[in-house]
């Protein structure tokens, strides 16, 4: 099933003539709206009419997270405050997030996406969704809301936590599909069983999973446990939000992205060289929808290839593959996007602590944990016990307090971290995904 | 009035209290008292010695983190209510005990505890009005 059979199954050689006509349109819109992109545009000696073909997209610089730092929190926005009716912003390295904004034409632009991406996992107006992905300033909650409510779906609103109270709702309303982290699809199986709940007889039949990279060993073990079918979504707030790109129920074989809406390029993250279709890649978007906040060539750090072959599902959008990996050191802990910088920096704001810190990521029970190991110096060492534990919790609290995600706080002894050369190689990251 | 106590930091795993032990025997440091508080992640490792300065030392150039503490020693009566007479002198005060234990001295007839207090002065001066034994620093370590 098909939401928007006319874009979802354009033959390509229209599909890519639309792609031109709306790149030409946001090249000379964000050249004569954006500052930013004035200036980067002209310092690669570039101008919107030199896009001529989909090639000449070449030719154009590359945005990145730095560039989005640099502008917080409005400066690459391309329209007044007065015409944005949504905020959300995402982790940032250190500081501050990065802020994207929405018109309402780019709120219903986001519910289309949300909307083929459910007909994509097979949802009809008749299902009943569980969005359990976080409702906020992060774009997972309310951007499957949306779609949920455009698709015609019976949405019920959980957002994260509250798992005896989500699985509650599972017995008693019987959602026949649900919105989480894979992660948090095992645990709620988990912790279900372990409640002495059927979780294979309850009436869910598919799983829209995403936020969090995972492989076909677990998506066979969600599906074993839950009784489902477990789909991939991906998305990122500075391209849109979930529903960028999906898998199909009847392929399930890569993430159709939706061509009409965005450009995507696999890049060499060293060269910024373009990788031909099949060889991984860094993925790189371009908007062509979107009015409040255009991106071009904006480089997700996202690792994948890309498969340009005809899917049986009927869609003529390209595919690409689950991400594998990322060009930096960012991880994913129970959906959250974390940088061991930013776990850095509140270390260094602690009076008498020095940056001799490693993270242990583990996989707990299907829920990942963070330990913080810092090691002790002279003068944080105090001879009571109460002062080093109370040093303990005030390190987890600020870390909470500055990323969101708790933690556990490990003292060490001076010297027993590894010291580093070049570049420090903090974190040790023993879950297998 | 004061003792010295040296503290040091100790993981909670197997070796570390050794290790300790070790670097003190081969710079010949006599341990006089010893105590050995723990949490679920870490230990603090108490200890009096007959030379603190020589163990800090030894200590430090092992890659010990070690801190040197004021404690207060002092001559407890070896009876039932001996530890109670001082106890209720320092809560008259309102002297805090943040930590203590106990040795022997070698002549066998008193207890010697160790104790750690909020406010230090305060609970020696209370003390000596009491006409209780505050052992100075120096006997402690020839003890």
């Amino acid at each position: 099933m098909i939401f928007n059979e006319e874009f979802e199954t354009l033959p390509r050689e229209a599909l890519e003539a639309l792609q031109l006509k709306r790149l030409k349109q946001v090249v000379e819109r964000v050249y004569h709206t954006v500052g930013f992109y004035k200036t980067a545009f002209d310092e690669a000696d570039v101008t919107p009419d030199d896009i001529r073909t989909l090639d000449d997209l070449r030719r154009l610089p590359f945005t990145t997270k730095q560039d989005l730092r640099d502008n917080y929190p409005f400066g690459l926005f391309a329209v007044p405050m007065s015409s944005i009716v949504r905020l959300h912003a995402s982790s940032g390295t250190t500081g501050k997030p990065t802020v994207v904004g929405y018109t309402k034409r780019d709120i219903e632009t986001w519910a289309e996406l949300m909307a083929r991406s459910f007909v994509a996992a097979g949802l009809t107006k008749n299902d009943m969704i569980q969005n359990s992905y976080g409702y906020g300033l992060f774009t997972g909650g309310l951007g499957a809301h949306y779609g949920a409510e455009k698709l015609g779906a019976s949405v019920v609103p959980m957002s994260g936590g509250s798992t005896k109270k989500q699985l509650m709702i599972l017995q008693d309303f019987g959602p026949t599909a649900i919105c989480c982290t894979p992660s948090y699809a095992l645990y709620l199986a988990e912790q279900g069983e372990e409640m002495g709940i059927d979780v294979r007889s309850l009436k869910l039949r598919v799983g829209i999973l995403g936020a969090e990279p995972w492989s076909e060993q677990i998506r066979r073990e969600i599906e074993n446990r839950l009784g489902i079918t477990a789909l991939d979504i991906y998305g990122l707030s500075e391209i849109i939000g979930p529903g960028v790109a999906m898998e199909c129920i009847e392929g399930r074989n890569g993430l159709h992205v939706f061509e009409d809406n965005f450009i995507v390029e696999t890049i060499n993250p060293e060269t910024g060289e373009v990788m031909p279709n099949g060889e991984t890649g860094e993925l790189v978007f371009t908007t062509l929808t979107k009015e409040a906040f255009p991106l071009v060539r904006f480089r997700t750090r996202d690792l994948a290839h890309l498969m340009r072959e005809p899917c049986i599902c009927g869609r003529t959008l390209t595919r690409m593959a689950r991400v594998s990996g990322r060009t930096d050191d960012m991880l994913i802990i129970r959906g959250v996007n974390v940088f061991p910088s930013q776990i850095e920096s509140v270390l260094l704001a602690i009076e008498g602590l020095e940056p001799h810190y490693q993270l242990i990521v583990d996989r707990k029970d299907n829920l990942d944990s963070l330990e913080v190991r810092v090691e002790v110096s002279e003068t944080i060492f105090s001879d009571e016990i109460r002062e080093l534990q109370n040093l303990e919790r005030r390190i987890a609290r600020d870390i909470k307090d500055y990323i969101g995600v708790s933690v556990d706080v490990k003292l060490v002894e001076p010297k027993s971290l590894q010291r580093f050369e070049g570049k420090a190689e903090r974190v040790v990251d023993n879950r297998n995904i | 009035m004061k003792v010295d106590q040296i503290s040091i930091f100790l993981e909670n795993k197997p070796g570390g209290l050794e290790h300790v032990t070790r670097v003190l025997k081969d710079a010949d440091i006599n341990i006089r008292a010893l105590s050995l508080a723990d949490t679920a992640d870490f230990g603090i490792l108490r200890l009096i010695v007959n030379d603190t300065n020589a163990a800090e030392q030894a200590l430090n150039a092992e890659g010990f983190t070690v801190k040197r503490s004021p404690v207060v020693v002092v001559e407890v009566p070896d009876r039932p209510g001996g530890l109670h007479s001082i106890l209720e002198i320092l809560g008259k005060r309102g002297v805090n005990v943040e930590y203590s234990y106990a040795f022997v001295d070698r002549s066998g007839e008193n207890a010697l505890i160790i104790f750690r207090f909020n406010r230090t002065d305060e609970a020696i001066e209370a003390l000596l009005e009491n006409g209780f034994t505050v052992l100075p620093g120096e006997r402690v370590y020839r003890l």
